[in-house]
């Protein structure tokens, strides 16, 4: 049973994330070149070292996690000191990003805040591509029914659009008035985003890993009785490694932006953590007069995922065996 | 005599790239008449096939660069034509077929649409006309039950009908030449024979000349009228066919031909010719088949050997030419 | 033909009761009390709680429960809520204009996207190609809301007062451009780049190589060969993103005060409503569903190749 077009789907990033990934899992068997041929990966890691955007985004990328590590590294000031009489207060010598409605820093905060937003983005990246990996490779490699069953429930999960799906799964977890302590909402927030989007991945490994399948140097394993698990893991994985890769680190950057979102809705991070998402939610009444409140964190968060996307993009084009 | 139907003279075409600069042709000239087939014989990477889609103007430039010659159709040079004049006389005066006609035709539209479109677009025939054509076209060709395939899809052929199909979209404009590049290759034998029957039937029955590109020796000896052999971006030996067979004039034709398997010769080792092709960006000084060459000498390495004219049409590009045509 | 629809049909049918039933669990079966909150700051009144558990059949096994309501909605009852409104009146009101919404947005996303995409496709490198690079890559990367907040305050009254940007209560197509606009704008930098893709693979292939030889006029072989193959992936693409867009439209009526799908779903969760929710998400996922049937079809439509097995 073929599904035309149907690994990439859910929301546009991340369909943008599951795009063109396929042909990286096509093994590399070019013997047709006189010259010696070096591996994927040496090939890729050349081609990558030279191109600006590569750079420029890992660049930005290293800047994103010393403010998440370090946040004191970038401001003294202190981002839970409030000061009323500075409460929405424009942006000034003094106060880069001006003052939020209870009078933080706002430069402060979005310093402090990168922690909450990266680690959301990576803790959920690394649950997905774990649930998403483990489920593809066993529908890959297992008897037809096996993935037949496997990718109807992939199915069920993909067919609730991610936004819907958030908002049914965050608030049934906590009633709209409770308030969930710091690791309880990170965690559910984790949880929401990999539930609603390791279908995606699934379908990546899956095509992946029926493709590898396929390849003569399985056959010959499996014809001196290798064990599956051998199998998987020196002849599999190394072939369907290259698409996750690039999906991990394009989905990586379309997650944080799923975080400002959720938290824009209500539903995601919300006070007392600090993050990207949080700082976005309280601006929202007070767009109109105090734009610096939600214009800063949003720009922060468009710029990070902008270099997780330009990242991935340009992994892609590295690893992609068509430009060989 | 009359003047041949194309002239391809002194051709030089390089490809400017990152790695280099590939001279992929230096110096082809050939010429074919109505009514005649040349068969254009080499290995690949000689150029045959750029030669062709030289002629035909479908060459990427860049990074392809013609860098000298000329090629007269009727008596006229398309090199110095303009754009909208070459693209006239494709088809029209000038049809090319290819070797995968799974990729060559639209996979999206049917044989049907795209034999009309010859005649619709550029005959300015009605809808009506150039169906009842291009049916009359794949009955020419063969294809049993032509009116009911006419509205079929390039897939739904088999490799053998896909190729007839796309003979009969090349003929729809009723070219004076017809360049067959590979059409046989990539057919089960007994295929091919029937579509180089049908070739050879169409071309006498419309007086058409056809530039035959091929590697496969047997299909030559059966259709063409003259070969002309290439090797590095050059011709090395023009011949009629059965001089050719009887009496190579190159060395490299003499150990295309001793490579053959032949069925009188059991329980020997296949004869092969030593070596790969050259490099196109780094072409051996002197002769280019040098390296691989059983009867190369000194002068070999130093000199490119220039065109020995061995009478009556035949030429060859060898220093010792005329001993390697006495010998045989 | 006729075949494969049938099966996709039937393929679709188990995911859509996987995903519902879900869906369903997750509104009912998960919270502890799904009558908090419901009268006020008052626990309720044991006989209210207990007609209403009748309607809702809440004693039922869930299972049973599950399959009374989807019983109810294939014959279009949706429920009443718990203040009696009924939700099949309150989604018919609300639907049209989040559909007018998605549609709009995804004949933008399709207009500018594909334009964007064939310009730069057929012309690589230069000017125009790394413009239009650099903006989808930057219109991926904004969150929606970002670009919604944004366009609204800087084309609005407070801004450079281009346009009206309030939407009201049934509103026209015109209002509905500027938010079609910015629900689109993630998905239409992606149409792009899909587009520009494709056109460069297909550039370079053998039937467009055929076309030329046969001197076929340049805007015959670039307007008919290339596009008719070349549009395949990102059509197919325009009419899933129908499908999702449903979903994702709940922010860009946030930011615009639309009174679509997405308000209503705001309130019903703001509110508990468990009906309104599992009424209306039960609702695009069907029409989810559908969509990207649709597209499997229309795939077929357009490939000749995968019609036939």
């Amino acid at each position: 049973m073929s599904d035309p077009g149907s690994v990439s789907g859910g929301t546009g990033l991340e369909a943008a994330a599951a795009a063109g990934v396929d042909q990286l899992s096509h093994v590399d068997d070019s013997s047709q070149k006189q010259r010696k041929p070096r591996s994927l990966w040496s090939d890729a890691w050349g081609e990558l070292r030279r191109k600006p955007t590569f750079i420029i985004s890992l660049v930005i990328i290293l800047i994103v996690v010393l403010m998440a590590i370090w946040p004191s590294l970038f401001t003294s000031v202190d981002p839970r000191h409030a000061n009323l009489d500075k409460s929405l207060q424009k942006p000034s010598a003094e106060a880069w990003f001006g003052y939020d409605l209870q009078g933080y820093d706002v430069y402060a905060r979005a310093m402090y805040g990168a922690r909450a937003s990266l680690l959301v983005g990576i803790f959920s990246t690394i649950l997905t591509v774990l649930i998403g990996s483990f489920v593809g490779i066993i529908a890959g490699y297992a008897k037809t029914w096996i993935d037949s069953l496997l990718s109807r429930f992939a199915d069920i999960f993909a067919g609730i659009p991610f936004v819907l799906g958030a908002i049914v799964i965050l608030t049934t977890l906590n009633a709209p008035n409770e308030n969930p302590g710091v690791v309880r909402i990170v965690t559910q927030v984790v949880l929401s985003i990999a539930v609603l989007s390791w279908p995606v991945v699934m379908r990546i490994m899956r095509s992946a890993t029926l493709v590898a399948k396929q390849q003569d140097y399985v056959k010959a394993a499996r014809g001196l009785g290798a064990s599956p698990m051998r199998i998987v893991f020196r002849h599999l994985l190394p072939n369907t490694i290259a698409p996750v890769l690039v999906y991990g680190t394009i989905a990586l950057g379309a997650f944080i932006g799923a975080e400002a979102t959720l938290a824009f809705l209500g539903i995601g991070l919300r006070p007392p953590v600090v993050s990207w998402g949080v700082m976005i939610s309280e601006s929202r009444d007070y767009f109109q007069s105090a734009p610096h409140m939600l214009l800063f964190p949003a720009g922060f968060v468009t710029v990070t995922v902008l270099a997780f996307v330009m990242l991935g993009d340009a992994v892609r084009d590295a690893l992609d065996p068509k430009s060989r | 005599m009359t003047q041949p139907l194309l002239e391809v003279e002194d051709l030089h075409v390089e490809f400017r790239t990152h790695d280099g600069v590939a001279k992929v042709l230096n110096g082809v000239s050939y010429h074919v008449s109505a009514g005649e087939t040349l068969a254009v014989l080499g290995e690949s990477g000689s150029g045959k096939s750029v030669t062709a889609q030289t002629i035909m103007g479908i060459l990427d430039m860049p990074p392809a660069f013609i860098t000298n010659g000329s090629i007269k159709f009727r008596g006229e040079d398309l090199l110095k034509k303009s754009a909208e004049e070459r693209r006239e006389v494709r088809g029209e005066g000038i049809a090319m077929i290819f070797q995968d006609a799974l990729s060559a035709l639209n996979p999206v539209f049917t044989v049907g649409f795209q034999i009309e479109e010859q005649l619709k677009v550029r005959r300015g025939m009605s809808k009506a006309d150039a169906r009842k054509r291009a049916v009359e076209l794949l009955d020419q060709v063969k294809i049993p039950n032509a009116k009911g395939r006419i509205s079929d899809y390039p897939h739904q052929f088999s490799g053998g009908m896909r190729q007839r199909a796309m003979i009969a979209m090349s003929l729809a404009l009723d070219p004076e030449l017809l360049i067959a590049d590979e059409p046989t290759t990539a057919l089960d034998v007994t295929v091919q024979a029937q579509i180089m029957d049908l070739l050879a039937e169409i071309q006498s029955e419309r007086d058409m000349g056809m530039i035959l590109i091929t590697h496969d020796l047997g299909v030559v000896a059966d259709v063409a009228d003259r070969i002309s052999v290439m090797y590095a971006g050059r011709i090395v030996e023009h011949a009629d066919v059965y001089e050719l067979f009887r009496a190579p004039g190159h060395p490299y034709t003499e150990s295309l031909l001793e490579s053959l398997p032949r069925l009188d010769l059991k329980g020997q080792e296949l004869k092969t010719i030593k070596g790969l092709p050259p490099s196109l960006t780094n072409i051996p000084p002197g002769c280019p088949f040098n390296p691989r060459c059983p009867r190369a000498f000194d002068r070999c390495v130093t000199e490119v050997p220039t065109v020995h004219n061995l009478g009556m049409g035949r030429t060859s590009r060898c220093h010792i030419a005329e001993e390697v045509v006495a010998r045989g | 033909m006729g075949r494969y629809v049938l099966r996709r049909l039937l393929q679709l049918i188990p995911v859509f009761l996987g995903t519902t039933f879900l869906i369903y669990a997750l509104v009912w079966a998960i919270p502890q009390d799904p009558f908090s909150g419901k009268c006020g700051q008052r626990p309720c009144d044991p006989s209210y709680i207990a007609e209403m558990s009748q309607k809702l059949n809440l004693n039922d096994p869930l299972l049973v429960q599950y399959f009374k309501y989807i019983g109810n909605l294939l014959t279009g009852n949706f429920g009443t809520t718990f203040n009696g409104v009924s939700v099949g009146e309150q989604i018919s009101i609300s639907w049209p204009i989040t559909f007018k919404l998605g549609i709009i947005a995804v004949i933008i996303e399709a207009v500018i996207g594909i334009i964007a995409g064939v310009l730069t496709g057929l012309r690589k490198q230069g000017f125009l190609d790394n413009l239009v690079l650099v903006s989808t890559l930057f219109l991926i990367s904004l969150p929606v809301f970002v670009t919604g907040f944004v366009l609204r305050l800087y084309l609005g009254p407070q801004g450079f007062d281009i346009m009206d940007t309030s939407v009201g209560s049934d509103p026209t197509i015109g209002e509905l451009i500027l938010p079609g606009f910015v629900l689109g704008s993630l998905s239409m930098a992606y149409v792009a780049r899909l587009t520009r893709t494709s056109i460069v693979e297909n550039r370079r292939s053998d039937y467009v190589r055929t076309a030329i030889a046969k001197g076929q006029p340049q805007t015959r072989v670039v307007g008919v060969h290339l596009l008719r193959n070349s549009l395949i992936p990102v059509i197919t693409f325009l009419g899933t993103d129908l499908g999702s867009l449903m979903g994702g439209a709940i922010v860009t009526e946030g930011v615009f005060n639309i009174n679509g799908i997405g308000g209503l779903i705001f309130r019903g969760i703001q509110e508990k409503e468990g009906v309104m929710v599992t009424g209306i998400v039960t609702l695009l996922v069907l029409v989810y569903l559908l969509a990207s049937l649709l597209v499997d079809l229309l795939y077929a439509v357009l490939d000749p190749r995968i019609r036939y097995e």
